[in-house]
């Protein structure tokens, strides 16, 4: 019985250091008053920012609401869409009509106003809110809402301002969040840009190859024109931005099945696939431009046989892939100058920049393509994919 | 003691380490190479996979713990084997192919993936280390046991060996869950309790099917030596005379003694040499069971003798609910290619590790007749690596005593190995870096240090029970996590972590104050000692009324996860909107 008081004891009382620590670090070890201000106004505008960087929304406006007003001390703040009031934090809330008819004049004109006792008027005799700041929030210089202070007096000069300056502080923000989406609308944009541009050059040696059996290899004809009308069917499918590791492997083994139809035995192909990593969710069409990329530039130049490796390895809790070939390589200067600038004639290695480009945008710039090579000492490409990540999801 | 280990036992261990560091550094090699696609893109198949997650699964609370346990407390104590394999029944009910829809592969990406709450997903983290460290002790203190049976080292030495071996083979990156090397590992390990078990079992016949329920206590039927390797006090029931060469009961003795009924101290070093048929005399704590007690449901309350109906539900409750909290185990699950897979790969592990646990019991009843000299000493766990040798004797006795340990170290390698990447690979993504290689290797070698120091320490417990207490852990945080978030909409972020921090809480300090308070009687024992049947109720009523409390936060899109979840694959309603 003891030792079950002491160990609950011992767990009680570790419980009440970590707090002790969690308390002591939020409060103390600031130089001044002024910093400590600094530090207070900071912390609730970052904590107020990540709801507004998903844009102006009822949830958006409810979960920042609080450290907004908290930057400002008034006893209530609403913040208004140009239509309706999408979230009230502090007492009054009787007052939400009124604030969005005075609100509605601000939008009108996009210019601040300030409401006085007057106006503020309303049926309960104990009501303490006697007057109010509106400061319209723009969105690249459209009026996008209101941001409305609530006071016991007269706003004063200070509670303008501050409350101006909030507002703006807002519309930044806003402004982020639209960029945010207009990143994301760009990237979707690329995959349709790549589903589009499966390279014309393909198509037309595919076709070619394939008339080129038809008449003597009628049967070899028509199983390669099958493959080919699936390949395009995945390539162009029109949803999902992801895929597994096991359907992309199963697109480039159509791929290279005509491919190969063109090259013959010059083409040779080896897989190490861990199959653990079949599942993985990888953006849609990662592979397909760097095993395309080293059957352009890795083989089609060179005299003899050019062999391509495509290797998956486990690694904990994410998966390698190396997509590696035998071909004439590439000055890696020259390299940087097409994928990076990307422009011009960059065309030839756009499915590289454009691989890169979505692998950092969906997981974040640690997992860029690496490409090694040199001339005359072929090319390697490698990527790491994590097997899981918030908001990807094969289908 | 007087029954050693096989003088085999040890080259078997070398060979078997030797092989698993082999394997690992050569692991890529069993990814198919090939340059044909259709063999490349083809997944595993659920039977393959089950095989994996059985040869992980297997630890040595199921190889050595499992068997120590009959042996000692009888009937009660089955119910360790039924909830070790039944757990993965109620994996396969509520979580198996919706986890695997869900595209997680931790139990931290399952919380963010459902829930979205970066705290949650950081406490998650929190214990799926903590239960790997509480998993992880066991597999090193067997190892221990394993090596002071069968060579005389010192307990730690074992620990140590496992334990760097481990450490440095997964730092290394060797021993990644390769499905086919830890296939290979279950049919190893079946091989190695099966086939002594049928010798076993001729020998059990050719005696005519010695009586194992009646109503004596074990008795030696033969004369007997017996040497004492750590000091122990013993209870006698009956007066006896035997032959003691050594320090006993305060005094040098070298010769025929009589020892009263009672407690007799026995220094360490000490040979006892009983007489044919005499009662085996029990460690002090351990009561002596007669064979029909032994066998009857509640006799003994599997060591808890206050309480055997509250420690039965409790360890029920546990078992059955604490697998689909392991971390070693749900990783795999990700390498099954769909939900419906996902079920079937649950369900064939179900039937092999049935089939498993079979064997260890057998041995730990028969070792009340050929090994009761265990009784002694009350270290039963030792009695699968003891038993061959004892019962058969000669050559073959020692080949096959040689084959358990082999098995029995296979049993900790690849448990340990699991438990470590699982466990680093956390680590290495949310606590000591983005989880790069380098980050893998820091946090395994942290990883695999904090539990070798603390198992150095707890050689007192038996083996299966620190395994039950980590099963708590896990059925008192992750499974109301998993079961809720996959069946009830109302879960909310908050919710989720007040239960699970409250059950975590709760189990934990039990687990400590069993690990390192001291022995408790009555209530406050049995509760501490398997606290699920409390803990668990607990976290589900915290989790469910947090939620209830904070309805509003429901994340919004959860009609989408839950269909995300729930809908087969092949309807295709998971899709992401047409773009």
């Amino acid at each position: 019985m003891e030792t079950a008081l002491v160990g609950v004891g011992l767990v009680v009382v570790a419980a009440a250091l970590l707090w002790g620590v969690v308390r002591y670090r939020s409060t103390r070890g600031f130089s001044s008053t002024e910093q400590r201000l600094t530090f207070d106004v900071l912390h609730a505008a970052s904590q107020a920012a990540p709801p507004l960087r998903l844009g102006l929304t009822e949830a958006s406006a409810g979960k920042s609401i609080r450290y907004l007003r908290q930057l400002l001390g008034t006893p209530a703040l609403a913040i208004t869409s140009a239509e309706e009031v999408l979230a009230w934090e502090g007492i009054g809330a009787h007052h939400r009509d009124t604030v969005m008819a005075l609100a509605a004049g601000v939008l009108d004109s996009a210019r601040p106003d300030v409401a006085k006792a007057a106006e503020m008027a309303c049926e309960q005799p104990d009501c303490p809110l006697r007057g109010a700041v509106i400061a319209p929030v723009t969105l690249e210089g459209q009026v996008a809402g209101a941001l409305v202070a609530l006071t016991w007096q007269e706003p004063g000069a200070g509670l303008v301002r501050a409350t101006l300056e909030t507002a703006r502080w807002v519309g930044t923000q806003l402004e982020l969040a639209e960029l945010d989406q207009s990143r994301a609308r760009l990237a979707r944009a690329e995959i349709r840009a790549l589903r589009a541009q499966i390279s014309p050059h393909f198509i037309y040696n595919a076709l070619g190859a394939i008339g080129s059996f038809v008449r003597t290899d009628p049967d070899r004809a028509r199983e390669l024109l099958l493959e080919f009308a699936e390949f395009t069917r995945y390539s162009f499918r029109q949803y999902g931005e992801f895929t597994t590791l096991a359907e992309e492997l199963g697109n480039i083994e159509r791929y290279l099945l005509i491919e190969r139809a063109r090259f013959g035995d010059r083409l040779q192909v080896t897989l190490r696939i861990a199959p653990e990593v079949l599942p993985v969710a990888v953006p849609f069409l990662t592979l397909q431009p760097l095993v395309e990329n080293a059957v352009r530039h890795g083989l089609a130049d060179k005299p003899g046989v050019g062999t391509i490796a495509i290797r998956a390895e486990d690694a904990g809790a994410q998966c390698l892939i190396t997509v590696e070939d035998d071909g004439v390589g590439m000055d890696p200067a020259r390299l940087r100058e097409l994928t990076v600038e990307d422009g011009g004639d960059g065309r030839e290695h756009v499915g590289l920049g454009n691989v890169d480009d979505r692998l950092r945008s969906v997981f974040g710039n640690d997992y860029g393509l690496v490409v090694e090579t040199a001339p005359g000492a072929g090319t390697k490409v490698s990527l790491r994919i994590p097997k899981f990540h918030a908001g990807v999801r094969a289908g | 003691m007087a029954v050693s280990g096989s003088p085999y036992a040890l080259p078997a261990i070398i060979v078997v380490t030797v092989l698993t560091i082999g394997i690992g550094a050569y692991g890529l090699r069993f990814s198919r190479t090939t340059s044909d696609f259709l063999v490349a893109s083809r997944s595993i198949s659920p039977g393959w996979n089950a095989s994996a997650i059985s040869g992980e699964y297997l630890s040595a609370a199921s190889f050595l713990g499992v068997a120590g346990l009959v042996m000692k407390y009888g009937a009660d104590v089955l119910w360790y084997p039924v909830g070790f394999a039944a757990g993965y029944l109620a994996l396969l009910l509520f979580v198996a192919a919706p986890l695997r829809r869900s595209g997680a592969f931790t139990l931290p990406d399952f919380a963010e993936a459902r829930l979205g709450s970066r705290a949650l997903r950081r406490w998650s983290v929190f214990f799926v280390v903590v239960i790997g460290w509480l998993y992880l002790l066991p597999q090193l203190q067997g190892a221990g046991l394993t090596l002071r049976t069968l060579t005389g080292a010192p307990y730690w030495v074992g620990a140590v060996v496992v334990g760097v071996v481990v450490t440095v083979n997964v730092a290394n990156g060797g021993m990644r869950s390769i499905t086919f090397v830890q296939a290979f590992q279950y049919w190893l390990k079946l091989t190695a309790i099966a086939v002594p078990a049928f010798f076993l079992l001729i020998v059990w016949q050719s005696g005519g099917f010695a009586d194992l329920s009646g109503g004596q206590a074990p008795t030696f039927d033969e004369q007997t030596s017996v040497r004492v390797d750590t000091g122990v006090t013993v209870v006698l029931g009956e007066p006896l005379t035997l032959s003691v060469d050594g320090f006993a009961d305060g005094a040098d003795v070298d010769g025929p003694v009589r020892w009263t009924a009672g407690d007799h101290q026995i220094a360490a070093g000490t040979v006892l040499v009983f007489p044919d048929g005499a009662a085996v005399p029990h460690v002090s704590g351990l009561p002596a069971l007669s064979g029909q007690t032994w066998a009857a449901p509640l006799g003994s309350g599997g060591g808890s003798p206050d309480h055997p109906l509250f420690a039965t539900y409790s360890l029920i409750l546990a078992t059955f609910l604490g697998t689909m909290g392991l971390p070693h185990v749900l990783v795999r699950f990700y390498t099954n290619p769909d939900g419906r897979a996902a079920r079937r790969t649950t369900l064939i592990v179900l039937a092999l590790l049935g089939v498993f646990y079979l064997f260890p019991t057998l041995y730990g009843a028969l070792g009340r007749l050929y090994t009761p000299q265990l009784l002694i000493t009350g270290q039963t766990d030792a009695v699968v690596l003891l038993l061959p040798g004892a019962a058969l004797g000669g050559l073959l006795g020692q080949v096959l005593g040689a084959l358990v340990a082999a098995g029995a170290f296979a049993a900790f390698l690849s448990t340990a190995s699991g438990l470590l990447v699982s466990v680093s690979g956390v680590l290495s993504t949310d606590v000591m870096g983005r989880g790069s290689v380098r980050d893998f290797r820091r946090a395994a070698t942290v990883a695999g240090l904090v539990p070798l120091v603390i198992a150095a320490q707890i050689d007192r417990l038996d083996v299966s029970q620190v395994v039950g207490l980590a099963f708590a852990v896990a059925a008192s945080t992750f499974c109301p996590l998993l079961v809720l978030g996959i069946w009830w909409r109302g879960l909310t972020a908050v919710g989720a972590l007040a239960g699970v921090l409250a059950g975590g809480a709760l189990s934990l300090t039990a687990v400590l104050v069993t690990v390192f308070g001291g022995e408790l009687d009555g209530w406050p024992g049995v509760l501490l000692a398997q606290p699920a049947a409390w803990t668990v109720p607990v976290a589900f009523a915290v989790l469910v009324v947090v939620s209830k409390a904070t309805a509003a936060r429901i994340p919004p899109n959860i009609g989408r996860t839950m269909l995300l979840l729930h809908a087969p694959e092949s309807l295709g309603l998971g899709r992401a909107t047409p773009s």
